[in-house]
Protein backbone atom coordinates (compact mmCIF):
# COMPACT_ATOMS: atom_id res chain seq x y z
CA UNK A 1 0.00 0.00 0.00
CA UNK A 2 1.29 3.42 -0.94
CA UNK A 3 0.32 6.17 1.41
CA UNK A 4 0.22 9.90 0.87
CA UNK A 5 2.10 11.82 3.53
CA UNK A 6 1.81 15.22 1.89
CA UNK A 7 0.42 18.12 3.88
CA UNK A 8 -1.00 21.30 2.39
CA UNK A 9 -0.58 24.43 4.46
CA UNK A 10 -1.39 27.99 3.44
CA UNK A 11 1.15 28.94 0.78
CA UNK A 12 3.19 25.82 1.37
CA UNK A 13 3.16 22.11 0.68
CA UNK A 14 5.14 19.71 2.86
CA UNK A 15 6.22 16.30 1.60
CA UNK A 16 5.47 14.92 5.04
CA UNK A 17 4.22 16.33 8.35
CA UNK A 18 7.59 16.01 10.14
CA UNK A 19 9.30 19.30 10.89
CA UNK A 20 12.01 20.04 13.40
CA UNK A 21 11.26 22.37 16.30
CA UNK A 22 13.06 25.66 16.64
CA UNK A 23 15.87 25.57 19.18
CA UNK A 24 16.41 21.83 18.96
CA UNK A 25 17.94 21.49 15.51
CA UNK A 26 20.46 24.32 15.41
CA UNK A 27 20.38 25.95 11.99
CA UNK A 28 19.96 22.54 10.34
CA UNK A 29 23.50 22.02 9.10
CA UNK A 30 24.56 20.58 12.47
CA UNK A 31 22.46 17.52 11.61
CA UNK A 32 23.61 16.89 8.04
CA UNK A 33 25.73 13.96 9.19
CA UNK A 34 22.73 12.22 10.71
CA UNK A 35 20.28 12.15 7.83
CA UNK A 36 19.23 13.71 4.55
CA UNK A 37 17.71 17.11 5.33
CA UNK A 38 15.65 16.72 2.14
CA UNK A 39 13.63 13.94 3.73
CA UNK A 40 12.16 16.22 6.35
CA UNK A 41 8.84 17.98 5.88
CA UNK A 42 10.47 21.21 7.02
CA UNK A 43 13.11 22.71 9.27
CA UNK A 44 12.31 25.38 11.85
CA UNK A 45 15.67 26.92 12.64
CA UNK A 46 16.93 28.36 15.91
CA UNK A 47 15.15 31.60 16.88
CA UNK A 48 16.59 34.62 15.11
CA UNK A 49 16.76 38.22 16.24
CA UNK A 50 17.82 41.34 14.34
CA UNK A 51 21.14 41.46 16.17
CA UNK A 52 23.14 38.54 17.56
CA UNK A 53 22.22 37.57 21.12
CA UNK A 54 24.56 36.21 23.75
CA UNK A 55 21.95 34.15 25.58
CA UNK A 56 21.68 33.27 29.25
CA UNK A 57 24.44 32.41 31.74
CA UNK A 58 25.31 28.74 32.27
CA UNK A 59 24.21 26.23 33.37
CA UNK A 60 21.43 26.31 30.85
CA UNK A 61 20.22 22.71 30.96
CA UNK A 62 18.82 20.29 33.50
CA UNK A 63 17.47 16.82 32.93
CA UNK A 64 14.12 15.97 34.53
CA UNK A 65 12.01 12.78 34.54
CA UNK A 66 11.05 12.08 30.90
CA UNK A 67 12.10 15.58 29.96
CA UNK A 68 14.44 18.48 30.43
CA UNK A 69 14.56 22.13 31.35
CA UNK A 70 16.38 24.68 29.26
CA UNK A 71 17.11 28.36 29.60
CA UNK A 72 19.21 29.10 26.54
CA UNK A 73 17.90 32.65 26.24
CA UNK A 74 17.72 32.74 22.44
CA UNK A 75 21.45 32.83 21.84
CA UNK A 76 21.71 33.29 18.10
CA UNK A 77 23.95 34.62 15.36
CA UNK A 78 21.54 37.33 14.21
CA UNK A 79 19.45 37.38 11.07
CA UNK A 80 22.14 38.83 8.82
CA UNK A 81 24.68 36.08 9.50
CA UNK A 82 21.99 33.43 9.11
CA UNK A 83 20.86 34.73 5.74
CA UNK A 84 24.40 35.21 4.46
CA UNK A 85 26.23 32.16 5.81
CA UNK A 86 23.71 29.45 6.66
CA UNK A 87 20.57 29.67 4.56
CA UNK A 88 22.38 29.30 1.20
CA UNK A 89 23.85 26.00 2.44
CA UNK A 90 20.48 24.56 3.43
CA UNK A 91 18.44 22.57 0.85
CA UNK A 92 15.70 25.20 0.90
CA UNK A 93 14.47 24.35 -2.60
CA UNK A 94 13.52 20.84 -1.47
CA UNK A 95 12.73 21.38 2.20
CA UNK A 96 10.85 24.40 3.51
CA UNK A 97 12.91 26.41 5.96
CA UNK A 98 10.85 28.04 8.68
CA UNK A 99 12.49 31.08 10.24
CA UNK A 100 11.63 31.51 13.91
CA UNK A 101 11.57 35.19 14.94
CA UNK A 102 12.22 36.80 18.27
CA UNK A 103 12.12 40.54 18.96
CA UNK A 104 11.52 42.88 21.88
CA UNK A 105 8.64 44.91 20.45
CA UNK A 106 6.25 45.18 17.52
CA UNK A 107 8.49 47.48 15.46
CA UNK A 108 11.42 45.14 15.79
CA UNK A 109 9.25 42.14 14.93
CA UNK A 110 8.05 43.97 11.82
CA UNK A 111 11.56 44.88 10.73
CA UNK A 112 12.79 41.32 11.25
CA UNK A 113 9.80 39.94 9.37
CA UNK A 114 10.55 42.25 6.45
CA UNK A 115 14.16 41.10 6.26
CA UNK A 116 13.31 37.40 6.45
CA UNK A 117 10.32 37.49 4.12
CA UNK A 118 12.44 39.17 1.46
CA UNK A 119 14.99 36.35 1.55
CA UNK A 120 14.53 33.64 -1.04
CA UNK A 121 14.56 30.35 0.79
CA UNK A 122 12.50 31.34 3.81
CA UNK A 123 9.26 29.40 3.38
CA UNK A 124 7.42 30.67 6.43
CA UNK A 125 7.87 32.88 9.48
CA UNK A 126 7.22 31.46 12.91
CA UNK A 127 6.64 34.25 15.42
CA UNK A 128 7.96 33.37 18.85
CA UNK A 129 5.68 35.05 21.37
CA UNK A 130 6.24 32.29 23.88
CA UNK A 131 9.89 32.04 24.89
CA UNK A 132 10.04 31.63 28.67
CA UNK A 133 13.74 32.44 28.88
CA UNK A 134 14.13 36.07 27.92
CA UNK A 135 13.56 39.16 30.03
CA UNK A 136 11.96 41.40 27.42
CA UNK A 137 8.82 40.17 25.72
CA UNK A 138 8.97 36.47 25.06
CA UNK A 139 6.35 34.68 27.02
CA UNK A 140 4.67 37.90 28.16
CA UNK A 141 3.77 38.63 24.53
CA UNK A 142 2.00 35.33 24.30
CA UNK A 143 0.05 35.69 27.53
CA UNK A 144 -1.99 38.70 26.46
CA UNK A 145 -4.42 38.31 23.55
CA UNK A 146 -4.15 42.00 22.60
CA UNK A 147 -0.35 41.85 22.48
CA UNK A 148 -0.38 38.54 20.59
CA UNK A 149 -2.71 40.08 18.04
CA UNK A 150 -0.68 43.27 17.70
CA UNK A 151 2.59 41.42 17.11
CA UNK A 152 1.00 39.04 14.64
CA UNK A 153 -0.40 41.98 12.74
CA UNK A 154 2.97 43.75 12.73
CA UNK A 155 4.69 40.69 11.27
CA UNK A 156 1.90 39.94 8.83
CA UNK A 157 2.06 43.49 7.38
CA UNK A 158 5.69 43.04 6.43
CA UNK A 159 5.62 39.37 5.50
CA UNK A 160 4.22 39.80 2.00
CA UNK A 161 3.25 36.40 0.64
CA UNK A 162 5.32 34.51 3.18
CA UNK A 163 3.02 32.58 5.53
CA UNK A 164 3.08 33.63 9.16
CA UNK A 165 2.85 31.04 11.93
CA UNK A 166 2.48 32.07 15.54
CA UNK A 167 4.01 29.87 18.22
CA UNK A 168 1.86 29.79 21.33
CA UNK A 169 2.72 29.33 24.98
CA UNK A 170 0.98 26.78 27.19
CA UNK A 171 1.69 29.01 30.21
CA UNK A 172 -1.64 30.79 29.95
CA UNK A 173 -5.06 30.53 31.52
CA UNK A 174 -6.81 30.12 28.19
CA UNK A 175 -4.76 29.20 25.14
CA UNK A 176 -7.82 29.45 22.92
CA UNK A 177 -8.19 33.20 23.52
CA UNK A 178 -4.58 33.74 22.42
CA UNK A 179 -5.06 31.48 19.41
CA UNK A 180 -8.16 33.37 18.34
CA UNK A 181 -6.40 36.72 18.70
CA UNK A 182 -3.50 35.57 16.53
CA UNK A 183 -5.84 34.19 13.87
CA UNK A 184 -7.94 37.37 13.85
CA UNK A 185 -4.73 39.32 13.33
CA UNK A 186 -3.93 37.25 10.26
CA UNK A 187 -1.90 34.23 11.42
CA UNK A 188 -1.80 31.60 8.67
CA UNK A 189 -1.04 28.79 11.10
CA UNK A 190 -0.38 28.25 14.79
CA UNK A 191 2.40 26.25 16.41
CA UNK A 192 1.31 24.64 19.68
CA UNK A 193 3.16 24.53 22.08
CA UNK A 194 6.33 26.13 23.36
CA UNK A 195 7.82 24.85 26.64
CA UNK A 196 6.12 24.88 30.02
CA UNK A 197 7.91 26.93 32.63
CA UNK A 198 9.58 24.94 35.37
CA UNK A 199 12.27 24.89 38.04
CA UNK A 200 14.74 22.26 39.23
CA UNK A 201 16.79 22.59 42.42
CA UNK A 202 19.60 20.75 44.18
CA UNK A 203 18.85 20.15 47.88
CA UNK A 204 22.53 19.66 48.76
CA UNK A 205 24.09 22.72 47.15
CA UNK A 206 20.81 24.62 47.66
CA UNK A 207 21.25 26.03 44.18
CA UNK A 208 18.87 26.07 41.23
CA UNK A 209 20.00 23.74 38.45
CA UNK A 210 19.64 26.58 35.91
CA UNK A 211 21.45 29.87 36.31
CA UNK A 212 18.25 31.53 35.12
CA UNK A 213 16.35 29.59 37.88
CA UNK A 214 13.27 29.26 35.65
CA UNK A 215 13.47 27.33 32.41
CA UNK A 216 11.25 25.70 29.83
CA UNK A 217 10.17 22.09 30.31
CA UNK A 218 10.10 19.90 27.21
CA UNK A 219 10.18 16.25 26.25
CA UNK A 220 7.78 13.31 26.56
CA UNK A 221 6.69 14.58 29.98
CA UNK A 222 4.71 17.41 28.35
CA UNK A 223 3.05 15.44 25.55
CA UNK A 224 -0.39 15.22 27.22
CA UNK A 225 -0.37 18.98 27.80
CA UNK A 226 0.57 19.60 24.17
CA UNK A 227 -2.15 17.24 22.94
CA UNK A 228 -4.70 19.03 25.09
CA UNK A 229 -3.64 22.43 23.73
CA UNK A 230 -3.70 21.25 20.12
CA UNK A 231 -7.11 19.65 20.61
CA UNK A 232 -8.57 22.81 22.15
CA UNK A 233 -7.04 25.15 19.58
CA UNK A 234 -8.01 23.01 16.59
CA UNK A 235 -11.62 23.07 17.69
CA UNK A 236 -11.59 26.84 18.07
CA UNK A 237 -9.80 28.11 14.96
CA UNK A 238 -9.90 27.36 11.25
CA UNK A 239 -6.18 27.72 10.44
CA UNK A 240 -3.83 24.73 10.48
CA UNK A 241 -2.10 23.85 13.74
CA UNK A 242 1.43 22.52 13.95
CA UNK A 243 1.64 20.26 17.00
CA UNK A 244 4.79 20.13 19.11
CA UNK A 245 5.55 18.80 22.57
CA UNK A 246 7.09 15.49 23.55
CA UNK A 247 6.87 13.71 20.19
CA UNK A 248 9.38 10.88 19.98
CA UNK A 249 7.81 8.32 17.63
CA UNK A 250 5.64 7.99 14.54
CA UNK A 251 2.85 6.87 16.87
CA UNK A 252 3.13 10.17 18.70
CA UNK A 253 2.86 11.99 15.36
CA UNK A 254 -0.43 10.29 14.60
CA UNK A 255 -1.74 11.19 18.05
CA UNK A 256 -1.28 14.87 17.22
CA UNK A 257 -2.87 14.48 13.79
CA UNK A 258 -5.76 12.61 15.38
CA UNK A 259 -6.58 15.58 17.61
CA UNK A 260 -6.44 17.89 14.61
CA UNK A 261 -2.85 18.97 13.86
CA UNK A 262 -1.79 19.34 10.22
CA UNK A 263 1.88 18.71 10.93
CA UNK A 264 4.21 18.30 13.87
CA UNK A 265 7.61 19.39 15.08
CA UNK A 266 10.17 17.09 16.65
CA UNK A 267 11.98 18.87 19.46
CA UNK A 268 13.61 17.32 22.50
CA UNK A 269 13.51 13.87 20.90
CA UNK A 270 16.30 15.07 18.61
CA UNK A 271 18.45 15.20 21.73
CA UNK A 272 17.59 11.56 22.44
CA UNK A 273 19.33 10.82 19.16
CA UNK A 274 20.24 13.29 16.41
CA UNK A 275 18.66 11.19 13.65
CA UNK A 276 15.27 11.05 15.40
CA UNK A 277 13.34 13.32 12.99
CA UNK A 278 14.69 11.38 10.01
CA UNK A 279 13.75 8.06 11.60
CA UNK A 280 10.23 9.25 12.38
CA UNK A 281 9.82 10.59 8.82
CA UNK A 282 10.91 7.19 7.46
CA UNK A 283 8.71 5.25 9.85
CA UNK A 284 5.49 7.25 9.43
CA UNK A 285 4.47 5.83 6.01
CA UNK A 286 5.05 2.29 7.28
CA UNK A 287 2.90 2.95 10.31
CA UNK A 288 0.18 4.56 8.16
CA UNK A 289 0.16 1.47 5.95
CA UNK A 290 -0.06 -0.81 8.98
CA UNK A 291 -3.06 1.14 10.27
CA UNK A 292 -4.71 1.47 6.85
CA UNK A 293 -4.37 5.24 6.68
CA UNK A 294 -4.16 6.23 3.00
CA UNK A 295 -3.63 9.93 3.48
CA UNK A 296 -3.37 12.36 6.32
CA UNK A 297 -6.29 14.55 5.32
CA UNK A 298 -8.73 11.74 6.01
CA UNK A 299 -7.17 10.90 9.37
CA UNK A 300 -6.72 14.42 10.68
CA UNK A 301 -9.06 15.39 13.49
CA UNK A 302 -10.90 12.07 13.39
CA UNK A 303 -10.81 11.56 17.15
CA UNK A 304 -13.97 9.81 18.27
CA UNK A 305 -15.12 11.54 21.42
CA UNK A 306 -18.37 9.72 21.73
CA UNK B 1 25.71 8.80 11.78
CA UNK B 2 24.10 6.92 14.67
CA UNK B 3 25.14 3.30 14.87
CA UNK B 4 23.81 0.35 16.81
CA UNK B 5 26.69 -1.64 18.25
CA UNK B 6 26.96 -4.72 20.41
CA UNK B 7 28.26 -4.52 23.94
CA UNK B 8 31.26 -6.87 24.23
CA UNK B 9 31.40 -6.74 28.02
CA UNK B 10 30.72 -4.57 31.03
CA UNK B 11 33.00 -5.24 33.98
CA UNK B 12 33.60 -3.52 37.30
CA UNK B 13 37.12 -2.14 37.31
CA UNK B 14 39.25 -4.10 39.75
CA UNK B 15 38.22 -5.82 42.99
CA UNK B 16 36.73 -2.63 44.45
CA UNK B 17 35.20 -1.31 41.21
CA UNK B 18 31.69 -2.58 41.90
CA UNK B 19 31.62 -1.04 45.36
CA UNK B 20 32.69 2.37 44.03
CA UNK B 21 30.70 2.24 40.78
CA UNK B 22 33.67 2.23 38.39
CA UNK B 23 33.32 0.00 35.36
CA UNK B 24 34.69 -0.58 31.91
CA UNK B 25 32.35 -0.97 28.96
CA UNK B 26 33.73 -2.42 25.78
CA UNK B 27 31.76 -2.00 22.56
CA UNK B 28 32.34 -3.54 19.18
CA UNK B 29 34.02 -1.00 16.94
CA UNK B 30 31.68 -0.39 13.97
CA UNK B 31 34.50 0.98 11.84
CA UNK B 32 35.79 4.06 13.63
CA UNK B 33 39.31 4.24 12.22
CA UNK B 34 40.66 6.90 14.52
CA UNK B 35 39.85 9.28 17.30
CA UNK B 36 41.88 11.93 19.03
CA UNK B 37 42.25 11.33 22.77
CA UNK B 38 39.78 13.69 24.43
CA UNK B 39 37.08 13.23 21.81
CA UNK B 40 33.87 11.65 23.05
CA UNK B 41 31.09 9.32 22.05
CA UNK B 42 27.40 9.71 22.77
CA UNK B 43 25.88 6.50 24.09
CA UNK B 44 22.22 5.59 24.40
CA UNK B 45 20.82 2.26 25.55
CA UNK B 46 17.41 1.07 24.37
CA UNK B 47 16.56 0.71 28.07
CA UNK B 48 16.76 4.49 28.43
CA UNK B 49 13.34 4.61 26.73
CA UNK B 50 12.16 8.18 27.26
CA UNK B 51 13.78 8.47 30.69
CA UNK B 52 16.49 9.68 30.72
CA UNK B 53 15.90 11.70 27.57
CA UNK B 54 19.54 12.56 27.00
CA UNK B 55 22.19 10.16 25.81
CA UNK B 56 25.39 10.12 27.87
CA UNK B 57 28.74 11.47 26.63
CA UNK B 58 31.93 9.53 27.42
CA UNK B 59 35.45 10.21 26.36
CA UNK B 60 36.98 7.40 24.38
CA UNK B 61 39.30 5.63 26.78
CA UNK B 62 40.75 3.28 24.19
CA UNK B 63 40.12 2.69 20.51
CA UNK B 64 41.34 -0.40 18.68
CA UNK B 65 40.06 -1.91 15.43
CA UNK B 66 38.10 -4.45 17.45
CA UNK B 67 36.77 -2.48 20.35
CA UNK B 68 35.90 0.88 21.84
CA UNK B 69 36.59 1.03 25.55
CA UNK B 70 34.77 3.45 27.82
CA UNK B 71 35.63 3.97 31.47
CA UNK B 72 32.52 4.98 33.37
CA UNK B 73 31.51 5.87 36.91
CA UNK B 74 27.92 4.94 37.72
CA UNK B 75 26.49 8.10 39.25
CA UNK B 76 22.89 8.42 38.14
CA UNK B 77 20.07 6.94 36.15
CA UNK B 78 21.83 6.84 32.77
CA UNK B 79 25.12 5.36 33.96
CA UNK B 80 23.30 2.93 36.27
CA UNK B 81 21.40 1.54 33.26
CA UNK B 82 24.64 1.25 31.30
CA UNK B 83 26.33 -0.54 34.22
CA UNK B 84 23.55 -3.13 34.10
CA UNK B 85 24.12 -4.03 30.44
CA UNK B 86 25.99 -7.14 29.42
CA UNK B 87 27.58 -8.91 26.46
CA UNK B 88 25.27 -9.01 23.46
CA UNK B 89 23.15 -6.03 24.47
CA UNK B 90 22.93 -3.21 21.93
CA UNK B 91 23.63 0.47 22.41
CA UNK B 92 23.36 3.33 19.93
CA UNK B 93 26.45 5.48 19.57
CA UNK B 94 27.48 8.52 17.57
CA UNK B 95 30.90 10.05 17.34
CA UNK B 96 33.79 10.58 17.78
CA UNK B 97 32.62 14.09 18.62
CA UNK B 98 34.30 17.34 19.58
CA UNK B 99 37.91 18.41 19.75
CA UNK B 100 40.50 16.26 21.49
CA UNK B 101 43.77 17.06 23.21
CA UNK B 102 46.80 18.46 21.43
CA UNK B 103 49.64 16.01 21.12
CA UNK B 104 53.18 17.28 20.63
CA UNK B 105 55.46 14.26 20.73
CA UNK B 106 58.60 16.35 21.24
CA UNK B 107 57.18 18.47 24.10
CA UNK B 108 57.48 17.39 27.71
CA UNK B 109 53.84 16.69 28.45
CA UNK B 110 52.06 16.48 31.78
CA UNK B 111 48.70 14.79 32.09
CA UNK B 112 46.64 15.94 35.08
CA UNK B 113 43.72 13.67 35.90
CA UNK B 114 41.09 13.74 38.62
CA UNK B 115 39.04 10.59 39.30
CA UNK B 116 37.12 9.26 36.33
CA UNK B 117 38.87 12.02 34.33
CA UNK B 118 41.69 9.52 33.86
CA UNK B 119 39.68 7.95 31.01
CA UNK B 120 41.00 9.89 27.97
CA UNK B 121 44.58 9.61 29.12
CA UNK B 122 44.59 5.85 28.63
CA UNK B 123 44.25 6.49 24.90
CA UNK B 124 46.56 9.50 25.06
CA UNK B 125 49.28 7.38 26.65
CA UNK B 126 48.76 4.43 24.32
CA UNK B 127 48.91 6.60 21.20
CA UNK B 128 51.76 8.89 22.26
CA UNK B 129 54.83 8.19 20.10
CA UNK B 130 57.37 9.28 22.73
CA UNK B 131 56.21 7.98 26.12
CA UNK B 132 59.47 9.17 27.68
CA UNK B 133 58.12 12.72 27.28
CA UNK B 134 54.93 11.89 29.12
CA UNK B 135 54.10 12.07 32.84
CA UNK B 136 50.90 11.74 34.85
CA UNK B 137 49.70 13.24 38.11
CA UNK B 138 46.54 11.47 39.17
CA UNK B 139 44.33 12.49 42.08
CA UNK B 140 41.68 10.00 43.19
CA UNK B 141 39.33 9.13 46.05
CA UNK B 142 38.56 5.46 45.44
CA UNK B 143 41.31 2.79 45.65
CA UNK B 144 43.76 3.02 42.77
CA UNK B 145 42.74 -0.35 41.33
CA UNK B 146 39.31 1.10 40.56
CA UNK B 147 40.89 3.06 37.71
CA UNK B 148 42.59 1.97 34.45
CA UNK B 149 45.88 3.13 35.86
CA UNK B 150 48.12 0.07 35.85
CA UNK B 151 48.64 -0.10 32.08
CA UNK B 152 49.65 3.56 32.03
CA UNK B 153 52.09 3.16 34.91
CA UNK B 154 53.91 0.46 32.93
CA UNK B 155 54.58 2.90 30.13
CA UNK B 156 55.16 6.32 31.69
CA UNK B 157 56.24 8.13 34.83
CA UNK B 158 53.31 8.59 37.21
CA UNK B 159 52.48 10.21 40.54
CA UNK B 160 49.27 9.38 42.36
CA UNK B 161 47.52 11.05 45.25
CA UNK B 162 44.70 9.54 47.29
CA UNK B 163 42.35 12.14 48.71
CA UNK B 164 41.04 10.60 51.93
CA UNK B 165 39.45 13.70 53.45
CA UNK B 166 38.60 17.14 52.09
CA UNK B 167 41.60 18.47 54.03
CA UNK B 168 43.89 16.45 51.75
CA UNK B 169 42.88 18.66 48.89
CA UNK B 170 45.27 21.43 49.88
CA UNK B 171 48.13 18.95 49.71
CA UNK B 172 47.04 17.86 46.25
CA UNK B 173 46.77 21.47 45.09
CA UNK B 174 50.32 21.93 46.34
CA UNK B 175 51.41 18.99 44.19
CA UNK B 176 49.58 20.43 41.20
CA UNK B 177 51.30 23.76 41.75
CA UNK B 178 54.75 22.13 41.75
CA UNK B 179 54.02 20.06 38.66
CA UNK B 180 52.48 22.87 36.62
CA UNK B 181 55.50 25.01 37.46
CA UNK B 182 57.80 22.20 36.35
CA UNK B 183 56.00 21.83 33.01
CA UNK B 184 55.53 25.54 32.30
CA UNK B 185 57.74 25.19 29.23
CA UNK B 186 56.00 22.05 28.03
CA UNK B 187 52.40 20.99 27.44
CA UNK B 188 49.78 20.30 30.11
CA UNK B 189 46.55 18.42 29.46
CA UNK B 190 43.89 18.02 32.16
CA UNK B 191 40.63 16.18 32.70
CA UNK B 192 38.58 15.91 35.87
CA UNK B 193 35.85 17.60 37.87
CA UNK B 194 35.25 21.29 37.32
CA UNK B 195 36.84 22.58 40.56
CA UNK B 196 39.98 20.65 39.63
CA UNK B 197 40.03 22.22 36.15
CA UNK B 198 39.48 25.68 37.61
CA UNK B 199 42.55 25.11 39.78
CA UNK B 200 44.59 23.86 36.82
CA UNK B 201 43.59 26.93 34.82
CA UNK B 202 44.57 29.23 37.70
CA UNK B 203 47.97 27.56 38.03
CA UNK B 204 48.55 27.58 34.28
CA UNK B 205 47.95 31.32 34.29
CA UNK B 206 50.23 31.72 37.31
CA UNK B 207 53.15 30.01 35.56
CA UNK B 208 52.27 31.02 31.99
CA UNK B 209 52.04 27.34 31.13
CA UNK B 210 50.42 26.06 27.95
CA UNK B 211 47.52 24.02 29.20
CA UNK B 212 44.36 22.38 27.92
CA UNK B 213 41.35 21.32 29.96
CA UNK B 214 38.54 18.95 29.05
CA UNK B 215 35.21 20.24 30.34
CA UNK B 216 32.35 18.09 31.58
CA UNK B 217 29.46 20.53 31.01
CA UNK B 218 26.08 18.88 30.77
CA UNK B 219 25.10 18.18 27.18
CA UNK B 220 21.77 17.42 25.60
CA UNK B 221 22.49 16.78 21.93
CA UNK B 222 26.30 16.67 21.76
CA UNK B 223 26.30 17.91 18.18
CA UNK B 224 25.80 21.69 18.45
CA UNK B 225 22.05 21.75 18.08
CA UNK B 226 20.84 23.13 21.40
CA UNK B 227 23.48 25.61 22.64
CA UNK B 228 22.97 24.23 26.13
CA UNK B 229 26.48 23.09 27.08
CA UNK B 230 28.16 26.45 26.60
CA UNK B 231 31.10 27.82 28.54
CA UNK B 232 32.07 31.47 28.88
CA UNK B 233 35.05 32.31 26.73
CA UNK B 234 37.78 34.85 27.39
CA UNK B 235 35.98 37.48 25.32
CA UNK B 236 32.78 37.22 27.36
CA UNK B 237 30.88 35.25 24.74
CA UNK B 238 29.95 31.59 24.82
CA UNK B 239 31.57 28.59 23.20
CA UNK B 240 29.94 25.21 22.80
CA UNK B 241 31.52 22.43 24.81
CA UNK B 242 30.27 19.72 22.47
CA UNK B 243 31.57 20.99 19.14
CA UNK B 244 34.23 23.58 19.99
CA UNK B 245 35.40 21.55 23.02
CA UNK B 246 35.28 19.62 25.22
CA UNK B 247 39.03 20.33 25.17
CA UNK B 248 39.99 24.01 25.29
CA UNK B 249 43.21 25.93 25.85
CA UNK B 250 42.82 27.63 29.23
CA UNK B 251 43.40 31.07 27.72
CA UNK B 252 40.32 30.58 25.53
CA UNK B 253 38.11 30.43 28.63
CA UNK B 254 37.36 32.43 31.73
CA UNK B 255 36.97 29.24 33.76
CA UNK B 256 36.48 30.87 37.11
CA UNK B 257 34.11 29.97 39.90
CA UNK B 258 34.10 27.55 42.78
CA UNK B 259 37.47 25.85 42.87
Amino acid sequence: MTVDTRVRLPGLELKNPILTASGTFGYGLEFENYGDLRQLGGIAVKGLSLLPRLGNPMPRLAETPCGMLNAIGLQNCGVETFLRDTLPRLPWRETPIIANLYACDADEFAELAGVLAAAPGVAALEVNISCPNVKAGGIAFGQDPCMAGRLTEAVKKRAGNTPVWVKLSPNVTDIVSIARAAVLAGADALTCINTLTGVSVDIRTRKPRLANVIGGLSGPAIKPVALRCVWQVCRAVSVPVIGVGGISSAEDVLEFLLVGAHAVQIGTATFMRPDMAFRIAARLPELMAELGIDDLDSYRGSLKTR
Amino acid sequence: MCRDVKVLDVTPHGPHGAEHGFFTMRLENPGIAQAVAGQFLMVRAAAFGVNPVWPRPFSISRLTPDAITLFIQACGRGTDILAGLGAGDTVTIWGPLGQGFAMEPESRTLMLAGGVGLAPFVEYTASHPVPANLALLFGHRAPLDCYPYAAMADRIRTTTFLERTPADREVFIGLLDEQVAAYADGLIVACGPRPFLVTVARLARKYSARAQVSLENRMACGVGGCLGCVEKNALGGYVQTCTQGPVFWVEELQLTGDA
